[in-house]
């Protein structure tokens, strides 16, 4: 049966960028969840919507206009918190809303929503090109390069904002590179679950991978485990129930999450204990 | 000889707030420089200045350099705050969290090559060229917890955590290393290993170190000079001299204490 599927090409395409995929939402969802940005993905998402209707509208490849759009609006939700105070849920908030709405007034404006919109919203991993797999491969190859190079500031970034800059770390420019590629992954990563279910891929292998209690790099391994067996089930599931491959390989995700924290609890894997530190004030 | 630190007529201001007023003093080579003060005299704000992280009028030279020399020569302080705010399940070991200390060669030899230009023979800086796994172990060695090295952060102890942060700060043979009240959240077991640290590094390291604590016994026992502050420097001198002056221990003590009855009132 497995074999049958992988006989076709479609199912080749949709299984090596959904690994790819997977493999990239879950290292950069590593460092999102640790600096509490999980809604980051679904922000930066709904942003893309904005940015796929604007495509839509002017007759323009619409994931080119997504990737533009949303690198905006990574940076605009960076510079938000920075210079306003707000926090980083508001600032989403406020992004989040944003793209939506200029989306939804595109899209009433061109005559309502087309079969590219949906596609776009809630992923179409069957139907993707040659041209889409190998840019999705190429993509996916860089992040990962760039995130394995960089690994050591952003995660010296994520542990202490200010510990870094007085490492000497160019905490500002940092920031932004961050919020740059978690922009390029969240764009790159819609064909496969959707905008309405990206987040689930950035944020539920990484809480699993986090209740084994085990340092970063482990971590990041057992999320992009998590995340590929979830990709790869939930699509050969989805081929034979026929029934949407974005929402299964949440929902095996989900799964798996439940089956770690139910682990955890039974005592299957080794719970961490968190000692208190006594609260101090602080000085000056 | 060039001081490893210069400050003169150093203030910083918070609104129309002074927190730190017109203070001058330097510290040479090797010295182990206990700061004492009361809450809110503004020892972590001077220490925040040091570091370049916070405005400040005056002057503060590290090896007699000012400006972009003394930005680049930053990345080679070590600093160990109260507490490092972090998440509790951060999934990362003691390895992990010492080798964000490890800095460049490039930035190392950059550092060496200006200290050299001020007469200083900076030769250990050099010695930290080379395998970061070796200086990571060797920090670990140095602070005792190398056989904690693949452990969770979450898992340690308070005391322990500190040690982390010092092993953090020599994988880099820090030019100076600052300690603001580093034992405020530790057991008294653990404070006594943690003092021990200290005294080793700079004793056998020959590492500087300026290190704010309210524990007078403490900074008796193991400083060679005090400075003691409250907004304005009151004393800057050997700590024979600190602890045989009556009226200013009177002083010291006194004022603590009002600004401890304050802070209490205060909340």
């Amino acid at each position: 049966m497995v074999i049958e599927a992988l006989s076709y090409g479609f199912m080749q395409k949709a299984l090596v960028s959904g690994i790819a995929v997977g493999l990239i939402c879950s290292f950069m969802g590593t460092f999102l969840v640790l600096r509490r940005y999980s809604l980051f993905g679904d922000g930066i998402a709904h942003v893309a919507f904005g940015g796929v209707s604007v495509g839509l509208f002017l007759g323009v490849f619409p994931l080119w206009t997504a990737f533009i759009v949303s690198i905006l609006g990574g940076l605009g939700l960076q510079k938000l918190r920075q210079s306003t105070q707000i926090s980083g849920d508001s600032a989403v908030a406020v992004v989040l809303v944003s793209g939506l709405a200029i989306g939804v007034i595109l899209v009433s404006s061109s005559g309502g929503f087309s079969v590219d919109l949906f596609s776009f919203l809630f992923g179409s991993i069957l139907l993707i090109s040659n041209e889409d797999t190998l840019m999705i491969l190429a993509i996916s190859a860089g992040i990962i390069a760039t995130l394995t190079v960089m690994q050591k500031q952003f995660l010296h970034l994520t542990f202490n904002e200010e510990q870094a800059k007085i490492a000497g770390l160019p905490v500002t420019l940092l920031n932004y590179a961050f919020v740059i590629l978690a922009s390029i992954t969240v764009v790159t990563s819609m064909r496969l679950v959707g905008i309405l279910l990206i987040s689930a891929l950035i944020v539920i292998p990484n809480i699993a991978a986090m209740a084994f209690g085990k340092g970063f790099k482990k971590t990041v391994g057992i999320s992009m485990s998590i995340s590929v067996i979830s990709v790869v089930s939930g699509i050969l599931l989805s081929y034979y129930y026929n029934v949407a491959p974005s929402g299964t390989i949440v929902m095996i995700a989900v799964a798996i999450l439940i089956a770690v924290l139910g682990a955890r609890s039974a005592g299957l894997i080794s719970k961490i204990e968190i000692k208190k530190q006594p609260q101090t004030t602080h000085n000056s | 000889m060039t001081s490893v630190l210069e400050v003169e007529d150093l203030s910083i201001g918070y609104n129309s707030h002074l927190a730190v007023d017109k203070i001058s003093f330097d510290v040479a080579e090797g010295d182990l420089l206990g700061i004492v003060g009361p809450n809110g005299a503004g020892k972590t704000t001077l220490f925040r200045a040091i570091l370049g992280l916070q405005p400040y009028s005056g002057k503060i030279k590290l090896f007699g350099f000012e400006g972009s020399k003394y930005r680049s020569l930053l990345p080679l302080i070590g600093y160990v705050p109260q507490k490092v705010a972090f998440e509790p399940n951060f999934p990362a070991t003691v390895y992990d969290i010492v080798s964000m200390g490890v800095i460049s060669d490039k930035k190392l030899v950059k550092g060496a090559k200006l200290i050299q230009q001020c007469g200083c023979c900076w030769d250990r800086i050099y010695k930290k060229i080379g395998n970061n796994d070796d200086k990571i172990t060797e920090a670990l060695k140095t602070v005792g917890l190398k056989s904690l090295r693949n452990r969770r952060i979450g898992e340690l102890s308070g005391g322990e955590l500190q040690r982390v942060f010092i092993a953090k700060s020599l994988v880099k043979d820090p030019l100076l290393l600052i300690l603001d009240e580093p034992v405020t959240s530790v057991d008294v077991e653990s404070q006594a290993k943690f003092y021990n640290v200290i005294k080793k590094i700079n004793e056998e390291n020959n590492i500087t170190i300026i290190w704010s604590s309210h524990d007078l016994d403490a900074i008796s026992k193991y400083a060679n000079r005090v400075a003691c502050m409250n907004r304005k420097l009151f004393f800057h001198g050997g700590k024979e001299e600190f602890f045989s002056d009556e009226e200013l221990l009177k002083t010291y003590t006194e004022s603590s204490m009002q600004m401890h009855m304050h802070n209490h009132d205060g909340h």
